[in-house]
């Protein structure tokens, strides 16, 4: 019962559907798309016209430097955990005065998505996307660009923070105004 | 000697007439590309030359270097032969087509066609029913179940366009009292035929749309249902005879408005060849205007408009045509 009354109320949609105003509507389409073919087009021209992208456009990844000039990797290695694609690799070294960094710092670009996860999961603010998107390269091996290639001169998108400031260099335990470690067993239910 | 002039002149008259067939045909690929942008506020093809001039050039060159695949489990000769079937019909049924007065050059008469056929229009019509071959074995031998039901779809939509196609131009046959082209237009000397038939140049627009597979009726290629519907599965230069055959045959619809309603050849101050190509242009901006602005139809409303609606219109149209002609004979 249900079922038929759905399905006649449905022909009697398409009838109405189907009626002479139909023609009207067809016509309004017809003068829609002339007063289109009269417009300029809005197409920008990419090689000869280029604009600017949003600063926070996802392009090139870099590695930046802290306002002091360090470089601001820890070597915690999130970034190449979160990599949906896996293309970040590090090794960890520890300078003298106990701060940690990468050794060596690879990115092969021929895998990279530009998804933005390493950007996010970085508690340094290090590894930063920008939006430079031209690094075509005939060889795919041209597309693993290493430490040197990455890090920059400047804060890139954040100019004062400073991760080194909040909670030092050394060794766990020895950071100033640390806490002793808490007994786990001691806050059980 | 009298057979060999007219051999040299048959040949001559296919050879320009096929060579322009061509040329037409590859740049009318460019300009619907060009407009189609424009509809859509883009600027088109602009990269290959001035202008994108050299596109078609480069198209071809790209059509003819790709590699020519024959699936596995195809139909082979049905396979190469389909797109053949495409091409050459659409060809061949513009050897039909007059595009001009008849010519009197040191006494000999030069007919303004390939053929003058006495029978023209039939001859159209026949070689518009011969492409569903192409359609529908090519997608047959394809061998892949978008290929088949491109094909079926095909073969369905053109059988049941095929009858409003013919009786949209009855009416037009009963006004002038000839099958033949040439005839047809003499018979518009005054005024043309889409004056005074309007129903019957709208029913015969829209079935040649089905007939040719143009959107808004191109459902055998649907390509967000279908991939590529029946030619899926060519590739290079054969499916470049599919898509030749495409844009030919829309030049040879050009041409049968042009003389069927539009007047042919014939226009004040222009050559008459002039006139025709630029009629032949406006029916082919017409349809390039159509698919920039009319989505595509489902198949059960393409069927119910083809049966419900062309179908007792043209019959309607041919009858009342018919009685005005019986009431006042041939004013």
């Amino acid at each position: 019962m249900g079922e038929k009354r759905e399905g006649r109320s449905r022909d009697e949609a398409e009838r109405r559907e189907g009626g002479l105003h139909v023609l009207g509507a067809i016509w309004g389409g017809f003068a829609t798309t002339l007063k289109h073919l009269f417009r300029r087009p809005i197409t920008q021209q990419y090689p000869e016209v280029r604009r600017s992208l949003p600063e926070r456009a996802r392009g090139r990844i870099i590695l930046t430097r802290d306002p002091k000039g360090d470089e601001r990797c820890v070597a915690c290695e999130l970034c190449s955990a979160v990599c949906p694609v896996s293309c970040i690799s590090m090794q960890a070294a520890q300078r003298e005065d106990g701060r940690r960094y990468a050794l060596w710092f690879r990115i092969n670009f021929a895998r990279c998505i530009f998804c933005g996860l390493c950007e996010e999961a970085c508690p340094t603010l290090a590894i930063q996307l920008t939006p430079d998107f031209e690094m075509i390269k005939a060889d795919p091996l041209d597309l693993l660009y290493e430490k040197e290639d990455l890090l920059v001169d400047h804060c890139g998108k954040n100019t004062y923070y400073d991760y080194q400031e909040h909670c030092g260099t050394g060794e766990k335990g020895m950071r100033p105004g640390e806490l002793p470690p808490v007994d786990p067993k001691t806050n059980l239910p | 000697m009298e057979l060999l002039t007219y051999l040299a002149l048959m040949g001559l008259k296919s050879i320009a007439v096929l060579g322009f067939l061509l040329f037409a045909a590859s740049y009318l690929v460019l300009g619907e590309r060009k407009l189609l942008a424009r509809f859509q506020v883009r600027y088109g093809p602009n990269r290959a030359g001035p202008w994108g001039l050299l596109q078609p050039i480069a198209d071809m060159i790209k059509l003819l270097a790709k590699e020519d695949i024959v699936p596995q489990g195809a139909d082979r000769k049905l396979f190469l032969l389909a797109p053949a079937l495409v091409a050459t019909t659409a060809l061949l049924s513009f050897g039909a087509v007059p595009w001009g007065p008849e010519l009197v050059l040191g006494g000999r008469k030069i007919e303004g066609a390939v053929a003058d056929v006495q029978v023209g229009l039939l001859y159209i019509f026949a070689m518009s029913s011969l492409s569903v071959y192409g359609i529908a074995l090519g997608g047959w031998a394809s061998n892949s179940k978008y290929s088949l039901l491109g094909a079926v779809r095909g073969a369905a939509q053109m059988i049941s366009y095929e009858i409003s196609l013919g009786l949209s131009l009855a009416p037009i046959v009963m006004l002038s009292g000839s099958f033949s082209l040439r005839e047809i237009v003499e018979a518009q000397e005054k005024v043309p035929f889409g004056l005074i038939q309007p129903v019957s140049l709208f029913l015969f627009l829209t079935s040649a749309l089905a007939e040719i597979k143009r959107i808004p009726f191109d459902l055998p290629e649907a390509e967000n249902e279908l991939v590529a519907g029946y030619h899926t599965e060519y590739s290079g230069m054969r499916f470049g005879l599919f898509f030749l055959g495409e844009y030919v045959n829309i030049i040879v619809l050009g041409g049968v408005v042009a003389n069927m309603f539009l007047g042919g050849w014939k226009g004040p101050l222009l050559p008459p060849l002039l006139w025709f190509v630029i009629k032949v242009l406006a029916v082919a901006f017409f349809l390039i205007w159509v698919r920039a602005t009319l989505p595509r139809l489902r198949y059960d409303q393409l069927m119910h408009l083809g049966w419900k609606l062309l179908l007792p219109l043209s019959v309607l149209n041919v009858i009342l045509t018919g009685a005005v002609l019986a009431a006042w004979p041939k004013s």
